[in-house]
């Protein structure tokens, strides 16, 4: 007997995600990926002053803040020709690491962990235990008997305070919950120390953008001058600052962050490590260059695609190449002036309007027809995962050392073999990974500036900025990763405004319904096979849907206002 | 709030549901909590006692950003909220359920806590189709409305909720519509910016707990005690302008002094918030001190105040003594006069200078 479940809100993600999954025998046999919100960032961008891009597109999402003004402000850096000087691509680097850390941390602790973690179980815990059992975990120094048994009682007597609050209607005591009452103490310590260390990183941010979320980029640098003899100025006292955080934050995902991660993979990986996998092809367009940005074999994370789960082999991708990445739009709310059926380059894309889903308040969507404000994209008409998972794949398979060598010893560790990487903890998996080397080189980059600056202050390249400096018509292409995967912003200026502006973001890849062909996406591809035990505390799904670290106020931006305008990017 | 504030075992029993029957609810609690019996009573006395102020905490058309500003907040910080002060019942962004069980959640607040519990909202309206933002198959729209209701008071979060912010710039294709206008005859706080400073938030909170009353509000909704003061008046290089030292590029020399941003397009002197004197991030910087100028992210509108990186042609002549009840909504149109009679206070160089460019067109782009 088949039977349809609805999970909407999908919570603990960024924006609005809706799952409807068709159970059979206790098994996932189909399921449908919907984002249900929209707000038409592009069109709201068009005929604006390229430089101020970066701000708007920036408030796409408040998440994974910073990451889109970076790639805005390197969308018109190649439009109008400009490179920035070393050090303000340093600070990049540095402010797209911490990013990375911030994000995989709070995704790991607030927004995953309920997934694997029975917080009503903690209670039962001995605390004397778990302090034996975190000090086996790691050197992490907040592991005493009497630290565990206060936070023990911190949570019993929230717990009798009958005020459940965000705890409140959880999946407690589901049999899929598989730790120890000490495992899951140690767990919930963690969560609350993620909380205050989180907020303590960002500070990285304030220093170089002035505020965090959402700290201010520049085209042709970044606004924040360093001048080792100006108190006014970001200078050696401000600096030891940074460098203090920096080491903060990779000795808290060095001693806390990697050894939970170890802990639930090897309590999870009978079942966790062989489902989920979903599509076998994955896109990187990889980034934090050592060099400047156009020099992509300097990137610390390789650009590339693994296809059909051949790590031997890494392909090209060229974001300009009209025949590599299109979107669809079969079922998408969205109309395209040559049908249904066609595929087009974000420089060609349109996008109008055509809501043909349910008048709310709706029970189910009609899944056989449009169900999403995301458009489906493809690279050589095949579905991609983008993310963690992604790049360090790509790398492992570019061979890159210390990826490969960091997933070789992990997987040694937890003696599982390479395909277990093809999983939902696969995915979680590579996100604590990535978060370990980007400690170092958020470090490195750091350690680089300081040498920099021995001859070199320069954080802004004046020759560009003014528009009188610009060709008449124009367009670029920016390439980032942000900690959910590929983005890639395109940018059409002409007569000095934006003609045009179009986002292919990681959760677009992700989330995105199937194609005409009905070939699946990540999303419900990865749901597919998955055993879930009572489809009304569909527990499972959000195991895998939270693997991909899901962040729709991205993946839906695209719409405009009569549902009439066309982007036309044929200009060129 | 405070110490008149009913318990749930006083609300249960004003609505006429018996003790018998109130315990029998303690132990279908302490059942679902996987308690042993021995649980119930602690759960029966926490119920008599004292509760947590309970909060409903929607989220729209928005990016997520205020969240994620609030989880910053180091004083208090965000557990030492959540754990002791507040109840955060609903906010789908750090809620363990989904799906049907998320939406008990906020159910069981709005039956339980009727007229008690505070309705906070991240993001705007959309009012073009109510389809443009929908959360269990029911609209953004009649979810507010049907929250609204019961609702003590009613905290709108950041520009999305207060002006509907960037979804809301031209041509606000989706109809991007703040609280206030979907909801009459409640009054609602608008805790501004994009996002609003951390410590802010929680200050609001703060004020409601310890105080029992709502902040007093400006005519644009916002609270006095956090928005009443320009960030041009609170400005540690307010001294920079006043004598006329002004950045002229990114980077320049004068960048590298700390000069003033005005000439770079800062907003800060027709821009109500409180990021000159508690900054962002505890205290570690805010954007004039990182060398960007101020974009004005807590005023209505702002996106299209725009270019960013233009001189603002016109700023109001207003001391530090003006309020923005007194300037009020005709922020960022008062004349150019206006601005040189207020170089003149301040030092005739400056005057100078200003006027060579108030022939400017105003950098008002839609």
């Amino acid at each position: 007997m088949t039977k349809r479940i609805v999970v909407d809100p999908i919570t603990r993600i960024e924006g609005h995600l809706r799952i409807e999954a068709e159970i059979e025998n206790g098994i996932i046999k189909d399921a449908f990926s919907s984002g249900t919100m929209v707000r038409g960032i592009e069109t709201i961008v068009r005929d604006r002053d390229p430089r101020d891009v970066w701000a708007f597109v920036g408030r796409i999402c408040g998440v994974c803040t910073s990451t889109h003004s970076l790639c805005s402000v390197r969308a018109v850096e190649d439009a109008i020709d400009t490179v920035v000087p070393p050090n303000a691509e340093m600070v990049r680097n540095i402010m797209a690491n911490v990013l990375f850390m911030h994000d995989h941390v709070v995704h790991f602790y607030h927004l995953h962990a309920f997934d694997w973690v029975d917080v009503v179980s903690a209670l039962k815990a001995d605390p004397a235990a778990a302090s034996v059992a975190a000090a086996k975990l790691s050197d992490w120094p907040k592991s005493s008997t009497g630290y565990f048994k206060a936070i023990q009682d911190r949570v019993g007597k929230f717990v009798d305070s009958g005020q459940l609050g965000i705890f409140a209607n959880g999946y407690w005591g589901h049999p899929a919950y598989k730790l120890t009452p000490e495992q899951n103490l140690i767990a919930v310590a963690h969560y609350l120390e993620a909380l205050e260390w989180q907020k303590e990183i960002v500070k990285v941010h304030a220093v170089f953008g002035g505020k965090n979320p959402h700290p201010n980029y520049v085209v042709g640098g970044m606004p924040c001058s360093i001048n080792l003899e100006e108190p006014n100025a970001i200078n050696a006292e401000r600096l030891a600052f940074v460098k203090k955080k920096l080491i903060e934050a990779k000795t808290f995902i060095d001693q806390v962050y990697v050894p939970d991660l170890l802990m639930i993979a090897d309590v999870y990986k009978d079942d966790w490590a062989k489902i989920g996998g979903g599509v076998s092809n994955y896109l990187a367009f990889g980034d934090f260059p050592i060099g400047n940005y156009g020099e992509t074999e300097t990137y610390k994370m390789p650009r590339g695609i693994i296809l059909d789960r051949d790590l031997s082999k890494v392909h090209p991708v060229d974001a300009n190449s009209p025949e590599e990445i299109k979107e669809y739009i079969y079922h998408s709310w969205y109309k395209y002036s040559k049908g249904n059926s066609e595929g087009l380059h974000p420089f060609e894309g349109e996008t109008e309007l055509n809501y043909t889903g349910p008048k709310p308040p709706y029970d189910f969507l009609d899944i056989n027809d449009k169900y999403s404000w995301i458009k489906t994209p493809r690279w050589k008409e095949q579905p991609m995962e983008v993310g963690p998972l992604a790049r360090m794949l790509v790398a492992y398979a570019a061979g890159k050392q210390p990826q490969k060598d960091l997933i070789d010893s992990v997987l040694k560790e937890l003696n599982l073999p390479a395909d277990a990487l093809f999983s939902t903890l696969g995915r979680t998996a590579a996100r604590g990974l990535e978060s370990k080397l980007c400690a170092d080189w958020a470090l490195e980059f750091f350690d680089r500036l300081m040498d920099n600056l021995q001859g070199d202050s320069r954080m802004f390249e004046p020759e560009k900025w003014k528009e009188t400096q610009w060709p008449d018509k124009c367009q670029g292409v920016g390439l980032t990763e942000a900690p959910r995967g590929a983005l890639a912003h395109f940018a059409v200026i002409e007569k000095s405004r934006i003609k045009n502006y179009q986002m292919v973001v990681p959760t677009t890849w992700n989330a995105s319904p199937r194609d005409e062909k009905g070939v699946l996406s990540a999303y419900e591809s990865a749901l597919i096979g998955t055993p879930v035990h009572d489809a009304n505390i569909p527990l499972e799904i959000l195991r895998t849907i939270h693997s991909f670290d899901p962040c729709l106020a991205c993946a839906v931006h695209l719409y405009d206002e009569s549902g009439k305008y066309v982007h036309a990017l044929d200009t060129f | 709030m405070g110490t008149k504030k009913k318990t749930v075992y006083d609300d249960c029993i004003s609505k006429g549901v018996s003790r018998r029957d109130f315990l029998k609810f303690c132990t279908t609690m302490g059942a679902l909590l996987g308690l042993e019996a021995s649980g119930v009573a602690q759960v029966v006395k926490a119920l008599e006692k004292k509760s947590r102020l309970p909060i409903i905490w929607l989220h729209l058309q928005e990016c997520t950003c205020c969240s994620e500003s609030f989880i910053r907040t180091s004083h208090p910080i965000l557990a030492d909220l959540i754990f002791d002060q507040i109840s955060l019942d609903y906010t789908e962004t750090l809620m363990a359920p989904a799906g049907f069980q998320a939406e008990k959640s906020m159910h069981d607040t709005m039956q339980q806590y009727k007229g008690e519990y505070i309705l906070m909202i991240e993001g705007s309206i959309p009012l073009e189709n109510e389809a443009y933002c929908c959360i269990g198959g029911r609209s953004a729209k009649q979810i507010l409305e049907e929250a609204a209701e019961g609702a003590k008071a009613i905290v709108a979060w950041g520009n999305c909720a207060s002006s509907g912010c960037v979804q809301a710039a031209y041509p606000n294709p989706t109809k991007a519509t703040p609280v206030h206008r979907v909801i009459k005859g409640k009054t609602v706080m608008n805790v501004q910016g994009c996002p609003p400073i951390a410590e802010v938030m929680a200050g609001i909170i703060v004020h409601l707990l310890t105080f029992n009353r709502i902040p007093q509000l400006d005519r644009l909704g916002r609270p006095k005690v956090f928005y009443s003061r320009r960030v041009h008046d609170t400005c540690y290089r307010r001294a920079n302008f006043d004598a006329g030292l002004f950045v002229e590029s990114f980077d320049d020399e004068n960048a590298k002094r700390g000069y003033c941003l005005y000439k770079m397009g800062c907003k800060g002197p027709s821009t109500y918030n409180a990021c000159g004197i508690i900054k962002w991030n505890e205290g570690t910087s805010f954007p004039i001190q990182s060398g960007h100028p101020c974009i004005g992210c807590s005023e209505d509108g702002f996106w299209d105040r725009t270019p960013f990186y233009k001189r603002q042609a016109t700023i109001n002549a207003f001391g530090v003594e003006a309020t923005a009840d007194e300037i009020g909504l005709a922020l960022g149109v008062a004349t150019t006069g206006a601005l040189a009679a207020h170089a003149v206070a301040t030092n005739i160089r400056k005057r100078r200078l200003i006027n060579n460019e108030s022939s400017e067109e105003e950098g008002t782009d839609h």
